[in-house]
């Protein structure tokens, strides 16, 4: 057993050193959304979606979102169809034969800002602007870490060169990132009163983005809440018939 | 072995022309087990209850899934989000692949511990070494489907580890890939590989399971049934204790589904593979960290490789390598102590592999990578030459009714 107690003290001690060589780690936040009873804060997810689609958009996709994915952050039908119909979509061939511009149906995916992503890059002196779609999954401590990314911006410390074109964060990797800070205060108007922070916006959006990474994570973790109760209700009579069985060994 | 006589006519109807009745009333009913089997004998019905469950989700996922490099990380989104709990589907897949091998790496130490892989289990033992090597390659060909980062990254190195043969090495792995690097026609075969390979699994789990037949479970005393008074009959008991087990494992498994699916994976394959971007380190999934460390802590490609496929040849040999006469660690007070260096050297061969191979993991892989082969090249038949066994107890009913004797 202390054999055991001291290579988990070493283990321990290894991780820590791992963690020293990559940087400041993303300071936990509040999450409306995490926890086992965590839901999205819907007037966050909006507010977010409006950060979203007034500063973000204009540069990054969202490959994996339709319009009429944003019945599930709160708005009605008529809502999504207008927010659908503010996006040009080309479509066709039609019969002529000829492709044509149309305004956006709940059914279509979110218009991308670039037709593709050598377009992109052009357009951001070289640099691709990812899809953020997923980006809440795809990186280490997800929302932590776009929060601090978003509100990571400032001075390069003492004795640092900023490339020309490049902007310093602390909690990008190599501390250079081609994005200009995307967020600034009163940046966007938001319509419900909250203060328009930088931290609040960043707040706000990364709600949006974790939902939009999976729209499914209320579900998930309802069912979850449910399907843990069945089963410990349920593991409790198999203990009690596995006692009564074996009393007759014993 | 006299045919049960059973109350329904048509179940004697077809008994009588076919004898599946009597099988199932044979091994699984009456079939005698040692009655002092502990919770650790939960985990081979549970390994087989995982796999069902991978086999009828894979089934659902397969309908859903595109196995094309353009299409096949938008059809895994699409099914988390668009397909009628397709994200239960998909997660249950997804854990299910990592507390397979949980189930299956606690049930081979078990093995270890007990010395179940001693005669006449031999065969035994070897069929399940065959199932793990099964189980490796599906869940390897399983991860690069999504064909995220990792799974592309992944499947690149791992693929390229046959370029260390000499001579014919990459003609191996343009052969492997179907062309001249990793793209759509590895994904095909590896889809069609990962289709097929659980059905071997399950050919494989029905040998495994004619062997353990013909001689019984092994128990944590290691001496064999003497008599009808040392087993009792499988069903009810032991469908009640697995039953139990399996509801505990549930509770985990639908912990980590429901509330944390993404902890055993990594957050670069959810970005789409690209071939032009190498992600900063690429690491396989969790249950193959061990071997990544061996294979690494070698500086030599070649060797490398053959250390990695050797620490799980060397399975194949335990029943030879471990000379002991007595089965369980239990009455082996300094194998026990070595069993246990050896789990902390698994888990520390699984750090190292999770961490870039600088500093001084580099020498911690390769002082565990030794003591690896160490333990079973050279403790396993030394020791079990050297050291005097606790005395065993007469019967396996014998400790139940004489507690007094030893503390077994």
């Amino acid at each position: 057993m202390r054999r055991l107690i001291s290579a988990a003290a070493l283990l321990l001690a290894l991780a820590t050193a791992a963690e020293a060589a990559t940087g400041p780690k993303p300071s936990a936040q509040h999450w409306s959304f995490s926890g086992i009873f965590g839901t999205f804060d819907r007037a966050a997810l909006q507010r977010g979606f409006q950060v979203y689609k007034e500063n973000c958009a204009a540069c990054h996709a969202a490959l994996m979102l339709s319009y009429r994915d944003l019945r599930g952050i709160g708005y009605q039908e008529d809502d999504v169809k207008a927010i659908a119909a503010e996006a040009k979509v080309m479509d066709g061939p039609n019969d002529a034969g000829e492709m044509f511009e149309r305004p956006g149906r709940p059914s279509d995916k979110f218009a991308r800002p670039f037709a593709n992503d050598k377009a992109a890059r052009a357009a951001n002196n070289g640099a691709f602007p990812v899809d953020l779609s997923m980006v809440a999954k795809a990186r280490v401590a997800g929302p932590d870490y776009v929060y601090a990314l978003l509100t990571g911006y400032g001075p390069a410390p003492a004795g640092m060169t900023v490339v020309d074109g490049m902007a310093y964060n602390a909690y990008f990797p190599g501390n250079q990132i081609a994005m200009p800070a995307p967020l600034n205060p009163d940046g966007v108007a938001y319509q419900d009163g909250t203060k328009m922070t930088v931290e609040q916006q960043a707040k706000d959006v990364v709600t949006f983005l974790t939902w939009a990474s999976e729209p499914t994570l209320e579900a998930r973790k309802q069912m979850g809440v449910k399907v843990l109760l069945f089963l410990i209700v349920f593991t409790g009579i198999l203990y009690a018939a596995k006692r009564k069985v074996w009393a007759a060994v014993h | 072995m006299a045919a049960p006589a059973f109350k329904n006519a048509l179940v004697r109807w077809i008994d009588h022309r076919l004898p599946v009745f009597t099988f199932l009333q044979h091994e699984l009913h009456e079939y005698p087990t040692p009655k002092n089997l502990s919770y650790w004998w939960n985990f081979g019905s549970l390994a087989g209850i995982v796999l069902v469950v991978m086999i009828l989700t894979g089934i659902f996922l397969a309908m859903h899934y595109t196995p094309h490099t353009a299409f096949a990380f938008d059809s895994i989104e699409r099914i988390m989000r668009d397909v009628n709990y397709g994200w239960l589907i998909r997660y249950i897949h997804m854990n299910g692949g990592s507390f397979f091998f949980i189930v299956v790496y606690i049930h081979i130490f078990r093995g270890l511990y007990y010395g179940s892989y001693k005669a006449p289990r031999e065969l035994l033992w070897i069929i399940g070494v065959v199932i793990l090597l099964l189980m490796m390659a599906t869940a390897f060909m399983g991860y690069v489907l999504p064909w995220g980062q990792m799974s592309f990254w992944g499947a690149t190195v791992i693929t390229n580890l046959f370029s260390a043969i000499p001579l014919i090495g990459d003609g191996i792995v343009t052969w492997l890939w179907g062309g001249f690097s990793v793209d759509n026609p590895t994904l095909n075969r590896f889809y069609s590989l990962h289709y097929l390979l659980p059905f071997l699994i399950v050919g494989a789990v029905l040998l495994h399971l004619m062997a353990l037949h013909r001689f019984g479970s092994s128990n944590p005393l290691g001496i064999d049934v003497k008599g009808p008074q040392d087993s009792i009959p499988f069903h009810p008991f032991y469908t009640a204790k697995d039953a139990f087990g399996l509801g505990i494992f549930l509770i985990a498994f639908a912990g980590v589904v429901f509330f944390a699916p993404n902890l055993f994976g990594e957050p670069d394959n959810y970005i789409r593979a690209d071939p032009l971007v190498t992600p900063p380190h690429i690491v396989p999934e969790w249950y193959f960290l061990p071997y990544y460390a061996i294979l690494r802590a070698i500086p030599n490609k070649l060797l490398g490789v053959i250390a990695m496929f050797g620490s799980i040849l060397v399975l194949f040999i335990v029943p030879w390598l471990d000379t002991a006469r007595v089965r369980s660690a239990k009455f082996r007070p300094t194998y026990r102590k070595f069993f246990w260096v050896l789990v902390v050297d698994c888990v520390v061969l699984g750090y190292v592999g999770a961490n870039p191979p600088d500093g001084w993991f580099i020498v911690t892989g390769q002082v565990a990578t030794a003591y690896y082969f160490f333990h079973f090249l050279i403790l396993m038949p030394v020791l079990g030459l050297v050291e005097r066994p606790l005395p065993l107890p007469h019967s396996i009913s014998a400790p139940v009714l004489k507690p007094a004797e030893g503390k077994a």
